[in-house]
């Protein structure tokens, strides 16, 4: 006899669903070991970073006495300018420890002062000369050493030998913390400064710059290239074997290891054209080359989902070609388009390796004043920290990597926000 | 009874209409999209100011006909079209025959309403607008509100000009697309299935107003639907696997219709 | 190309209406053969028979309007399916009325039983073969969808209608030589007018089998006038008793 086909369904149910609730599993799991690892990556680099936004200061009492810094009262910008205030900020620091006289003794005392002291002090004195012949209160950050102790980054466990800090500078540094002279405040020279030999001084202000150089530059060369590269492909190039050849050649293109775009640009524009090295020209020309498949790609796709409906009804009115594609078409597709290049230009301000070859990997301690200054990037300015073998600058190079990511997350959050804004039901 | 056996060479005969103001003449069209062969042999005349339907099972070539008539086709890669279309005399295929002229007096109406996303305002004024038509942006008004009504719109809409053209119901969406259409002064309106989207109501809105329009222009119809080629047209061609079967007045084919191919289909009696 | 229609209960519902239709057309035949046959022989009981025979035309009538307004509506049938509604329709109509004539017949059987016999019946016999050939024809040519035998049908009605006049003229000279014989001359000149009507009705059939057939008015094939009656078309005349 056979059988009722609700028994047969009825008794094939349980294993189903069994089989599909794994399937959601499986999903859930994928998601959670993503969100995990997410959340790992962003817990170390904060907690390694965070640090590196703020800086261990140093107030002193500065007498700025007239003999030193202008002994003529001329007040003539070239003398203030030259003036040795490094004595002063010195001489401030001597004083509070009046018993230390021995020469070396009172160089590791003073070692305990950045160089950065002595130009937040001229920066002060230059931007009003009234303050010669009085006493100035400067606070100022602490030797990057001495950040580290203030940070509890130094073990002062350890044998004397084998640390940077001998017990007496630690002695003198926490003395000055007990007269309630050193404290903490929001380091400003991580964003005002360019690179730095000493890491207390270094900042990602001549990066940032370089990259916002590059970046322009590569916005202003891939974009109207790559939509006027699309608009042709997709709205007048004939399907035959000459664009089919091109078009494998794109995506031939974005999958090309950016490491080569570099060693092209170093032949070309470099070695052929004799552009100047480690210039943001250069490196935007490079990231031009490896951005321009991905918005060829991606304004080829927003234009393919554009309907034909509205192309055949500008058409069908007497529209020529190019009214049509300008009046109807790039504009409908322009969202998608803009999507598009935002992630092509995230993935461009991520790029090292092809910068690596033209020369942004100089230290550059100057903000780039142009696309044609010697600047690096911020990628490439991690890579350089990376590399440096203080403590310091580990933290530095943490700091610029969450600033980085910062500057992702906006623009792919920008790009998901124009996408969504933008979308459009047909 | 009718002699059912059926040759397409037999299917050669061109309908004319001697006597009658003529708008196409059509002269053995061949339409080839790479290697498949469209239309075979296709002639006729239609005439001015009445409606044309074209009737046919899917893939009888009728919207490829339609399409042939203000160069549609052009746009598809590696479609050809051989033999003549006459409008007035004159070879649209000519080599100094300029689409966009041919197209602003042949019009078009598609199967899907396709206003662009832009306002009721500007899909009308979109045309006057890139022919240089309105002098001033008054004449552009009064050719908006001209077409809106002509389109029997213009009362639904006119608190709403700004509005977006998508934002309509679908028949009104067809009938801003006509509005569309009729803005730039056409001869020839040619629809694609114009009301295979929308329900009865907005059909018979639709189809009211291509009633109306027929004292003033040429219409040339695609419909699958034989009741709508029956209630709008006054004469229907019937298209099968590219040929041309037979072209009549519209009352003659579905009462009387002499091709033993159009009688099957009309009554559904097909393969 | 085939002869059946893609949804196939459409076939089904024409095939019903074709089948009413030939059941009335059967009928009307054989109601007016029973009369005619009633009337040569003075048999009474087939009159009766013939008159209580007639309902069931009627209902047949509806059968037939129902069924064709149904497909009307749901159908939506085109061409020659539209003409072969609309014909079957009409001819429904005229097999109901030769039905009513046939019953008329026998009721004027009965009468003209009441009255003496008269051999002036025989006159009437060649005329009544004459339009049941003709019906007959008419309902094959239906039935086969033959074109020619509906115009042969159709070509019968000029003779019936002359031999309608010899007969009127006959009588007439009858009814002045011997008045005696008025009451059942005239109803003898009814019986004669209704047989004539059949013929006419069978020819109207045969046009519409003509129509739907060929798409085209029998009449305007054959250009001449319609085929003429003595008296003026009153239908419902012949059956005041």
């Amino acid at each position: 006899m056979p059988r009722n086909i609700t028994d047969i369904v009825r008794a094939g149910l349980k294993k189903r669903y069994r089989a599909e609730a794994r399937f959601r599993l499986y999903g859930i799991t994928a998601i959670l070991a993503a969100l995990v690892l997410l959340f790992t990556l962003f817990v170390t680099i904060v907690s390694q970073g965070a640090s590196a936004f703020v800086a261990t200061e140093l107030t002193l009492s500065v007498p700025v006495t007239a003999a030193v810094v202008d002994p003529e009262g001329t007040r003539a910008e070239a003398t203030l300018s030259g003036a040795n205030y490094r004595k002063l900020v010195l001489d401030a620091l001597d004083a509070q420890f009046p018993d230390v006289q021995d020469r070396i003794e009172r160089r590791k005392l003073h070692a305990i002062v950045s160089d950065g002291a002595t130009y937040d002090l001229r920066e002060k004195v230059m931007a009003n000369p009234a303050l010669i012949g009085t006493t100035v209160t400067l606070t100022t950050p602490v030797a990057s050493d001495f950040d580290m102790l203030a940070k509890g980054q130094v073990d002062v466990s350890q044998p004397e030998s084998l640390r940077r800090l001998n017990d007496r500078q630690i002695g003198w540094f926490n003395t000055l913390k007990e007269r309630g002279l050193v404290s903490f405040g929001l380091d400003r020279n991580l964003f005002v400064n360019a690179d730095s030999r000493q890491p207390e001084l270094a900042g990602i202000f001549g990066a940032l710059m370089g990259s916002l150089y590059t970046l322009l530059v590569t916005l202003a060369l891939s974009f109207p290239m790559g939509v006027a590269a699309a608009v042709y492909l997709e709205e007048y190039a004939p399907r035959n074997r000459l664009t089919d050849i091109i078009e494998v050649n794109i995506n031939n293109l974005a999958a090309v290891p950016s490491i080569v775009f570099g060693l092209l640009g170093l032949a070309i524009f470099l070695g052929f054209f004799g552009l100047p090295r480690s210039a943001p020209l250069v490196g935007g020309l490079v990231l031009s080359l490896m951005t321009l498949p991905t918005i060829i790609i991606a304004a080829r796709v927003a234009l393919q989902s554009v309907p034909p409906s509205i192309r055949e009804a500008a058409l069908g009115i007497g529209a020529s070609k190019m009214q049509t594609v300008l009046h109807h078409v790039l504009p409908l597709a322009l969202p998608g388009i803009m999507t598009g290049t935002i992630i092509g230009m995230a993935r461009a301000l991520g790029e090292t390796a092809p910068l690596l070859m033209i020369g942004m990997v100089a230290f550059i301690a100057d903000t780039p004043e142009g696309i044609l200054s010697p600047s690096t990037v911020l990628p490439v300015q991690i890579y350089i920290w990376a590399d440096s073998p203080e403590r310091a600058f580990l933290e530095r190079m943490s700091a610029a990597i969450i600033i980085l990511l910062t500057f992702l997350v906006i623009m792919n959050t920008a790009a998901v926000w124009l996408r969504r804004k933008f979308e459009r039901k047909w | 009874m009718i002699d059912q056996s059926f040759h397409y060479e037999g299917v050669t005969g061109h309908p004319r209409l001697p006597g009658r103001d003529i708008k196409f003449s059509i002269n053995d069209v061949n339409v080839y999209y790479g290697p498949k062969h469209a239309l075979k042999n296709v002639g006729l005349d239609i005439a001015s100011r009445e409606v044309t339907a074209f009737i046919g099972p899917s893939g009888c070539g009728k919207s490829t006909f339609l399409r042939s008539l203000n160069r549609m086709n052009d746009l598809i890669d590696g479609c050809r079209v051989e033999g003549q279309v006459l409008i007035e005399g004159e070879d649209i295929y000519a080599p100094e025959v300029d689409v966009v002229e041919l197209r602003a007096r042949v019009g078009m109406v598609f199967q899907k309403p396709n206003p662009f996303p832009k306002s009721i305002y500007e899909n009308v004024a979109y045309g006057p607008r890139i022919h240089g038509i309105a002098r001033s942006r008054d004449e552009l008004d009064g050719i908006v509100q001209s077409s809106l009504e002509r389109a029997g719109l213009w009362k639904e809409v006119r608190d709403r000009l700004d509005a977006p053209g998508t934002g309509l119901s679908g028949g009104q969406q067809q009938r801003l697309c006509i509005a569309r259409a009729i803005a730039v002064s056409p001869e020839v309106i040619l629809m694609d299935e114009p009301c295979s989207a929308l329900d009865p109501i907005a059909t018979a809105k639709v189809e009211e107003l291509i009633d109306e329009l027929s004292g003033n222009y040429t219409i040339i119809i695609v419909t699958h639907s034989m009741q709508q080629a029956a209630r709008v047209s006054q004469r229907t061609a019937f298209f099968h696997l590219g040929y041309l079967i037979e072209c009549e007045q519209t009352d003659v084919i579905f009462m009387n219709p002499q091709h033993p191919l159009t009688q099957g289909y009309i009554t559904g009696r097909f393969g | 190309m085939t002869d059946r229609h893609t949804v196939r209960s459409y076939d089904e519902d024409l095939k019903g209406l074709t089948a009413t239709i030939l059941e009335m057309g059967a009928l009307a035949e054989s109601q007016f053969a029973r009369a005619a046959k009633a009337m040569a022989t003075r048999d009474t009981a087939l009159a009766r028979e013939v008159i209580e025979g007639d309902a069931r035309v009627d209902a047949l009538e509806r059968d037939v309007n129902e069924r064709s307004i149904r497909l009307l509506a749901l159908r939506q049938p085109m061409a020659d399916d539209l003409r072969y509604i609309i014909s079957g329709f009409k001819i429904s109509a005229d097999l109901e009325r030769i039905g009513d004539y046939a019953a008329n017949l026998g009721k004027r059987v009965l009468v003209l039983d009441r009255l003496p016999e008269t051999p002036l019946v025989r006159e009437l016999e060649p005329m009544a073969d004459m339009a049941l050939v003709m019906l007959r024809d008419t309902l094959q040519a239906y039935r086969d969808r033959d074109i020619d035998r509906a115009m042969d049908a159709w070509n019968q009605d000029e003779p019936l209608d002359d031999l309608y006049d010899v007969v009127v003229k006959k009588m007439s000279g009858v009814m002045m030589e011997d008045p005696s014989l008025i009451g059942a001359c005239a109803h003898l000149m009814f019986i004669a007018r209704n047989i004539e009507r059949i013929g006419d009705h069978a020819t109207n059939i045969a046009e519409n089998i003509y129509f739907f057939i060929s798409g085209l008015p029998l009449r305007m094939v054959h250009p001449k006038p319609a085929p003429t009656t003595v008296e003026t078309d009153t239908p419902d005349g012949p059956e005041t008793e």
